[in-house]
């Protein structure tokens, strides 16, 4: 509301600036005069050098009357004759009061966005309550900046970085992990997934040879799947494309989160609507946790890490699993937590002591050390 | 709400813009007085608004509100303060807006201070200027809005392009913008005299100050962009002929020709149609220089600023001004009348021959520096017109001008007298002599070119002083009657004497330098020294540096001169973590007027480092020199004198010239 207020008042001032002198009279004799004005000036000026001794007399009445003749020139020529036109005075008044806000307000209704509030770096940071989430990020691009060739660090901050939209530098982590710890299945299509995202929504032909492979190496990848499909239809194959949206809703899960945009884009090709480079569910679910508050996506962090502690608790028997979560803790800085882990691993991986030989081992080369358990 | 104020600021700024085109214009066709009278209201108004929108936008870099995208693209919340300032025209939304805040600005110091102006030839005049706000306004909100906001915000900017964060950003573009936007007025006034078919004294009056004003800031700012070039890319080169630099070399030769000609018209009332189309080139050149950089046509290191998809918006704006601009002088320049004669042999005539050079000098770099674009477009074929061809062409057709350029100011208006002018420069003549015949001596036949080119220089430092110390008597009369006479002088004869003398000190740096460098690169580990112009440069080691959103390693050298040390020097390679981008921070140490310059290369693991060494002789003053041309055009423009050429009488053998 203030910012129409504000607005509303920043008009009225354009419009009383443009009405303010239509109003005004009397201008005309003045205007007509400084022409002639300059010469006048020109002669004073003349007659104080020669008091002044600066020009030798005779220079001086050659000037005057250099002055003079171009003084009279313009006299000849006459003044400006002015006139007073009723008409024209009406015509700038409308401009002034309807023509000038009417195209104001329009542009700006065009092009503004009056809903947006602004978002000063340090009162987001208030708002959150900490400047954690940025501090876990700089941390970990810190790791990374020292340990270019750290493929675990690079796994972890490569879904925050999407989060985050910054998308490019989500490709390259993604790719980093590929290199250094080997592609997978899953590697690969959320790598592919970064390259979609930077082309806002198109199945470029990068992306498309990620899904592939990851697609070679585990025919069920689920995102892979979901993301060629969104290809087949953008590149106007539609039977294939409404061929693998079908067998995609067939296997999914009742309650898979992408399940309402896979029926959409399915009713969307058997309907012939046209096709959008739509982004997929999980690109929605981005853009979703791109709409949460700092303090959400804080959250969202954490409950990855969290996520990834509760299903090794469930099913400790996975040395890779709690190498990622040693690695995570470490990397935004929650050594106790990296200790406790270790710890709840021995106790779970009691009896495994292959297993536990592995965990041991990811624990010290993240420079994890805890007291025997107890 | 502070920002989409902002935004609504210059959105206002933009319908005013259009009300101060139309109705001043309709009022000064119709003669109404109080549309005319407009004008100047809804200029200053427009200045007002385009200020909001720039410090709110300069607020939002402050407070880094990653809402705007602009702030997001072009800025990190762990910039220093300078460069989160100077980040808000270091990229092309930002710099347009900044164009736009000078263009307003100059706009409204006209609306203000041209009381004494006559009300058409001021409606006219601002109805113009405001015709060119509307065009850039409307460039801006259409295609380089910076107030485009995101939802939501990212968390950190993407910081700034790392050449770009050095003090230079803060003062090379707004110096560059105010001597282009400076040419605007000369444009306006230029125009307003077409559509109302006469040029009047207050004409003159008006249009001389601002190119000079516009002159000096473009002198300024090109040689601030110089020195940056130079010390900032790593390759000691302070000028590369690379099209963007030409793009404000242009404006600059038809500014310095248009300064010289509207002198003739302000006092004697003569060239008064060449004077008005050099002002339609100046600004028509000034457009070319703003826009060329951003048009994505030409690659260079103001790329930062490319997008081709506004190409077309540009070349409208372009067709609009200088096609404009150039029919309506077609259709309407005969009209005008023509003013007096003079001879051959007078200060006119000098101006005449400066003017022909320059506009000559000006087509030579335009040629070369669109030809290629041209050819391409026609042919297809690329090729690169480099250095090679303006020093072949460039060079030599100034060479006559700066042989001319003492004898200007010793000629009377009207008709002057070559012999008594070249006796009043015989001092300047033995000066230059005998620096050839001493240089020959010393330096041989090998570097003759050289010492040509220093003689010259020699011409120009003696010369542009003859015409003073002749004038007040020095020598020839009692040191306090020289004294009395030189406080007498109009400032306007001391600021040509000192410009000219900044000339000639360029002129100076720019030969020495070239003949007498040298560079060496060499490979070299701490504790390795190299030897360089009588000096010792030894490199004592590494040393990590880190700062704002960088990191990176310097190198210490220390300078020995004859066994005693005698400075340090602490070249850097830093990397931008942000921006994913390694620069190379040279270090340079001034001895008197001469330059050592030390950049590294690549840094290998083992310690051993390509270390590139360059000597430059006298290259302070090429600067220097512009400084001095800058203080010359600041000097001639506080003297506010009204100026009539009186011709002298003819039948007095010697005349001396009046101002």
């Amino acid at each position: 509301m203030l910012l129409w207020i504000a607005m509303a008042v920043l008009t009225a001032v354009a419009s009383l600036v443009v009405l303010a002198p239509l109003g005004r009279r009397g201008t005309s004799d003045a205007a007509a005069d400084s022409a002639g004005s300059i010469y006048r000036d020109q002669l004073a000026e003349l007659a104080r050098d020669r008091e002044a001794g600066l020009i030798a007399e005779s220079e001086a009445e050659a000037a005057r009357i250099e002055i003079a003749r171009r003084l009279l020139k313009v006299t000849d020529a006459g003044a400006d004759r002015l006139r007073d036109g009723a008409t024209l005075r009406r015509f700038a008044v409308l401009v002034a009061i309807i023509g000038l806000p009417l195209i104001a307000v329009g542009t700006y209704l065009a092009i503004g966005s009056p809903n947006l509030a602004d978002q000063p770096l340090a009162e987001r940071r208030q708002a959150s309550n900490d400047s954690e989430l940025d501090g876990l990020v700089a941390k970990v691009e810190a790791h990374l900046a020292a340990e270019p060739n750290d493929g675990k660090g690079w796994e972890v901050i490569g879904p925050v970085y999407m989060r985050m939209g910054r998308f490019d530098d989500a490709a390259r982590a993604f790719d980093n992990s590929r290199r250094l710890l080997g592609a997978t299945p899953d590697r690969d299509a959320l790598y592919g997934e970064a390259l979609v995202r930077i082309h806002g929504g198109l199945v470029t032909a990068d992306a498309e040879q990620a899904f592939a492979s990851a697609l070679k190496a585990d025919p069920s990848n689920v995102r892979a799947r979901f993301y060629i499909a969104i290809g087949l239809g953008q590149s106007g194959r539609k039977d294939e494309a409404v061929a693998a949206w079908k067998s995609l809703i067939d296997s999914a899960p009742a309650d898979a989160p992408w399940l309402d945009s896979a029926k959409a884009e399915l009713a969307g090709l058997e309907g012939g609507a046209p096709m959008a480079a739509a982004p997929g569910p999980t690109a929605n679910d981005v853009a979703a946790a791109a709409d949460q508050t700092p303090e959400q996506r804080q959250q969202m962090i954490e409950g990855m890490v969290s996520g990834l502690a509760a299903r090794l608790d469930a099913s400790p028997d996975d040395p890779q699993g709690w190498a990622r979560l040693f690695r995570a803790y470490i990397v935004l800085g929650r050594q106790a937590d990296a200790e406790a882990a270790l710890v709840r691993a021995r106790g779970l991986l009691a009896g495994k002591s292959d297993v536990l030989a592995a965990v041991e081992k990811a624990a010290a080369d993240n420079g994890i050390s805890a007291k025997a358990a107890p | 709400m502070i920002v989409e104020l902002g935004h609504y600021s210059l959105v206002l700024a933009l319908a005013l813009a259009i009300v101060g085109f139309v109705l001043p214009l309709i009022g000064a066709l119709r003669h109404d007085a109080q549309l005319m009278a407009v004008a100047p209201s809804a200029t200053v108004a427009q200045f007002v608004f385009v200020a909001i929108s720039f410090a709110v936008l300069t607020h939002a870099y402050l407070v880094s509100d990653f809402s705007v995208a602009n702030v997001v693209e072009n800025s990190h919340s762990m910039k220093p303060l300078i460069f989160k300032i100077s980040g808000v025209w270091g990229n092309h939304e930002g710099s347009m807006l900044l164009w736009v805040l000078i263009l307003a600005l100059f706009g409204a110091l006209v609306a203000l201070f041209g009381r004494n102006l006559p009300l058409r030839l001021k409606a006219l005049v601002l109805s113009i200027q405001s015709l060119i706000g509307v065009a850039f306004l409307f460039f801006i909100l259409a295609t380089s809005n910076p107030f485009l906001r995101l939802s939501p915000a990212p968390i950190e900017g993407r910081d700034l392009n790392p050449i770009l964060q050095d003090i230079g950003l803060a003062i090379h573009p707004p110096l560059l913008y105010l001597g282009y936007v400076g040419c605007s007025i000369s444009f306006s006034f230029a125009i307003a005299a077409l559509i109302d078919g006469r040029i009047d004294a207050a004409w003159a009056r008006w249009v001389r100050p601002w190119t000079l004003a516009a002159w000096v800031f473009l002198t300024l700012g090109i040689a601030m962009g110089s020195y940056w070039a130079y010390y900032e890319l790593g390759w000691g080169g302070w000028w590369f002929w690379d099209p963007v630099e030409n793009a404000s070399f242009m404006p600059w030769l038809a500014a310095t020709a248009l300064l010289h000609s509207a002198i003739v018209m302000e006092k004697r009332d003569a060239l008064k149609i060449w004077t008005i189309l050099l002002a339609i080139l100046a600004f028509s050149l000034s457009l070319l220089g703003t826009f060329l950089v951003r048009s994505g046509v030409l690659t260079s290191v103001h790329a930062f600023a490319s997008d081709p998809t506004r190409g077309v918006f540009i070349l409208g704006i372009l067709c609009v001004f200088i096609g404009g601009g150039l029919a309506l002088f077609a259709a309407r320049a005969p009209s005008l009348a023509p003013g007096g004669v003079f001879a051959p042999i007078s200060r006119e005539g000098a101006l005449v021959f400066n003017n022909l050079i320059l506009t000559a000098a000006c087509a030579t770099v335009l040629t070369g520096t669109l030809y290629p674009l041209v050819l391409e477009a026609l042919t297809g074929g690329k090729i690169s017109v480099g250095a090679p061809f303006f020093d072949m062409t460039f060079g030599p057709l100034m060479v006559p001008l700066l042989i001319a350029v003492p004898f200007g100011p010793l000629l009377a208006w009207k008709r002057g007298d070559l012999l008594a002018a070249s006796q009043r420069l015989m001092a300047a003549f033995l000066v230059a002599l005998a620096v050839i015949v001493i240089g020959l001596f010393l330096a041989g036949t090998g570097s003759a070119l050289a010492i040509l080119g220093i003689a010259l220089a020699a011409w120009l430092l003696v010369g542009s002083l003859s015409d003073i110390a002749f004038r007040v008597k020095l020598g020839r009369a009692p040191l306090a009657e020289s004294v009395r006479r030189g406080v007498g002088l109009p400032r306007a004869a001391w600021g040509t004497m000192v410009a000219h003398f900044g000339l000639g000190l360029t002129v100076l740096g720019i030969v020495a330098s070239t003949a007498w460098n040298s560079e060496t690169i060499v490979t070299m580990k701490p504790g390795d020294s190299v030897e360089v112009a009588g000096r010792t440069l030894a490199m004592d080691g590494f040393l990590p540096v880190a700062g704002g959103t960088y990191t990176g390693t310097a190198v210490r050298f220390s300078i020995r001169e004859g066994g005693a040390a005698i400075g340090t020097l602490q070249p850097e390679k830093r990397f931008y973590t942000v921006q994913n981008m390694p620069t190379t921070e040279s270090a340079i140490r001034t001895f008197g007027f001469s330059q050592l310059y030390v950049s590294l290369g690549d840094v290998k693991p083992d310690g051993e480092t390509t270390v590139r060494v360059y000597w430059k002789s006298l290259i302070t003053l090429i600067w220097l020199g512009a400084l001095v041309m800058a203080a010359g055009g600041t000097l001639s423009l506080s003297d506010r004198r009204l100026r009539v050429g009186a011709p002298k009488p003819a039948r007095r053998a010697v005349p001396v010239a009046a101002e």
